[in-house]
């Protein structure tokens, strides 16, 4: 794989509110994707996942505050963009036609009140001001059969859909200008385990043929380990790993990544037993000291309530990061 | 299509039922027409006179009420609503047709005013929380919560007699003979002014409050959110997204409030002495004038029915999820 990256995070932190009142949702996220790969985004919930989904393509509604960070987008040509510094114009021009989204709630992303017809032209209209309503139609019905629903749909509304219909109209909307990156919020959590399949199935063929990157965002860490190139596992706010999805899963190196591990049963291999985490997630405005998970770590030590572990390198041959003190216990 | 046949067949008979209640209404309350005479005159009608007055007003016959329902339904659907006492001998249908336009015209162009302007500025207020537009929500509630009669009152006090800029009474200048010209039609114009600003500031509060919590709802839908995200213009968003979904309650709100709009002016109508059919149901009432009274019940209620049934079309026609499929 190519190593080039198409979308690096470095120093993100994310409030929602402001003052006294306000807590970190995400702090100091490094983070790149890279072209063409597919990047798992796991935690539990509200770790963040989708607050970092949101502040990256700057759709936080308010409270939410971008507090500091960089994010930039590298165009196929080498010129790059600085997301935070768009103008209102500019970042309307690269939504959707660089980056697209598949949100979370495949129910109600769809406007109840218009066709599938008009949902999926109307990107087009915005974005492709010279193409006629006739090539429009003929885009919208290739971008159906994309997904595998006939184009006789088209003039659906989106009560007439199932959920899993929905969510590929969605998929299809998601691809209408050919992004180079396409974000999935949990795109199947709200489906069946059979319709999930059916539609990853549908994500891996559209990818390898369109080839645009990934960030899947989901709880389900044996989803990703199948389907990803690489995972970041996300904790209180924070990335505490990320590797390649074979290393993660062979050999997890944050307590939290193996209890989220035992958490799922896996898909293939041989069976193992299901442990869970103990306890719950902090909440957002008590975060403990330290490094936010000792409170329900196994492995916990003297540092860990007192100070933050940062994202290292543990073998400096490997490109994998871990934010732990257990690997190197500081000084 | 069969939608709106299940529909008209259910205001059908709604309407039958509400007829037929019409119908019986004033033939319970005690008291009759000529009666009524009789105490104006002091008892100094002698018995023939009496007589003849009842034969006059049909209530000589000793008809069974049966025999009265059917004469009525026919006379109904032959467009004979019978002849009104307090302006005998002129029919009731004319004293209504005289009147209603000046209803019409007056509270029917006020609510679609009130209506369209409220609703703008829901819309406006809603998508931009916090700007200055939220800062008329309390005057105009409490304008709206100022009962009605009052503000007309108060505006009459200010605007026509303490500087007297507009007439306070009636809906024409009366030195004028109505006709289709433009110093009658701009006397009516003028006439209208006080009564219409005061039925645009009691009513517009509920139409901006309804459509500002709406978009304030709609706003956080997920749809509006995927609006956002796809690079769609600010206008698509905040009108073809969230707007369109959120102006669907105000809508069949506004459709239902079509159909008070002929029975709702009777206190305008009173305060401003203005010539439409409150104000000619108020006589109706204060004489005992059968006809008219059952004439202009049936108006409102078949407005009412009308107007409900409009409703019902236009949800279905905007709200693609309330339409039935066969």
């Amino acid at each position: 794989m190519s190593a080039e990256p198409i979308l690096t995070i470095r120093g993100l932190n994310v409030d929602y509110g402001t003052g006294t009142s306000g807590v970190r949702a995400l702090r100091d996220i490094d983070l790149t994707l890279h072209r063409g790969e597919v990047l798992g985004l796991a935690g539990e919930s509200g770790s963040g996942k989708s607050t970092l989904a949101y502040a990256v393509t700057r759709l936080l509604s308010p409270p939410g505050v971008i507090t500091g960070g960089d994010v930039h987008y590298h165009r196929p040509g080498g010129e790059t963009l600085d997301i935070l510094a768009l103008s209102a114009d500019e970042l309307r021009a690269f939504r959707w036609q660089e980056l697209s989204i598949v949100f979370q709630g495949a129910m109600n992303s769809l406007n109840p009140v218009h066709t599938v017809h008009s949902q999926l032209t109307d990107v087009l209209v915005a974005h492709r001001p010279g193409m006629r309503a006739a090539e429009r139609t003929e885009r919208a019905k290739e971008l159906l059969n994309l997904v595998g629903i006939s184009a006789d749909r088209l003039a659906a509304y989106p009560h007439q859909l199932s959920g899993g219909m929905r969510q590929r109209v969605m998929i299809a909307m998601a691809l209408a200008l050919e992004p180079e990156i396409v974000i999935m919020d949990e795109p199947t959590t709200a489906l069946d385990v059979v319709m999930q399949r059916q539609i990853l199935r549908k994500l891996v063929e559209l990818r390898e043929q369109l080839s645009f990157s990934v960030v899947f965002i989901t709880h389900d860490i044996s989803l990703l380990i199948e389907f990803s190139d690489r995972i970041a596992i996300m904790y209180g706010g924070r990335i505490v790993e990320q590797a390649g999805a074979a290393d993660i899963y062979r050999d997890p190196r944050h307590p939290y990544s193996e209890g989220l591990l035992h958490s799922f049963p896996a898909l293939h291999g041989p069976r193992r037993e299901l442990t869970g985490i103990p306890g719950s997630p902090p909440h957002l405005s008590a975060m403990p000291t330290g490094c936010a998970f000792h409170p329900r770590c196994g492995k916990a030590f003297e540092p860990c309530a007192g100070r933050i572990p940062v994202l290292t390198r543990p073998d400096a041959a490997q490109e994998r990061e871990v934010a732990c003190w257990l690997p190197a216990p500081p000084a | 299509m069969k939608y709106v046949l299940q529909r008209l067949a259910f205001y059908a008979v709604t309407a039958w039922a509400a007829i037929t209640i019409n119908f019986l209404i004033p033939r319970l309350m005690p008291g009759d027409p000529v009666e009524a005479l009789m105490s104006r005159y002091q008892g100094q009608l002698d018995t023939s006179a009496i007589a003849s007055l009842k034969a006059l007003f049909g209530l000589d016959e000793n008809k069974s009420l049966w025999a009265q329902y059917t004469d009525y339904w026919s006379h109904l659907l032959d467009g004979d609503l019978g002849l009104s006492f307090t302006f005998f001998p002129t029919p009731v249908g004319e004293v209504i047709s005289q009147a209603l336009p000046w209803t019409l015209a007056l509270v029917g162009i006020t609510t679609l005013i009130s209506f369209l302007l409220g609703t703008g500025i829901g819309v406006y207020s809603g998508w931009r929380r916090g700007s200055w537009l939220d800062g008329l929500l309390p005057v105009t509630t409490f304008i709206s919560s100022v009962p009605y009669f009052w503000l007309g009152l108060i505006a009459i006090s200010v605007f026509a007699v303490k500087w007297p800029l507009f007439p306070f009474e009636g809906g024409y200048d009366n030195s004028l003979v109505p006709a289709f010209d433009w110093p009658f039609i701009s006397s009516a114009l003028y006439h209208g002014v006080l009564p219409g600003v005061t039925i645009v500031l009691s009513a517009i509060a509920g139409w901006i409050l309804g459509m500002r919590n709406m978009m304030v709802t709609v706003s956080s839908e997920d749809y509006v959110m995927v609006a956002q995200a796809k690079g769609l213009s600010e206008r698509r968003v905040m009108f073809a997204y969230a707007a369109r979904n959120a102006v669907l309650p105000s809508i069949s709100a506004f459709a239902l409030s079509l159909g008070f709009i002929v029975s709702g002016t009777l206190l305008v109508e009173m305060v401003f002495n203005y010539p439409g059919i409150g104000f000619q149901l108020l006589q109706a009432v204060g004489a005992k004038d059968y006809p008219l009274m059952q004439g202009v019940f049936l108006v409102i209620t078949l407005s009412v029915l009308a107007a409900n049934l409009l409703a019902d079309m236009a949800y279905a026609f905007l709200d693609p999820r309330t339409r039935k499929e066969a």
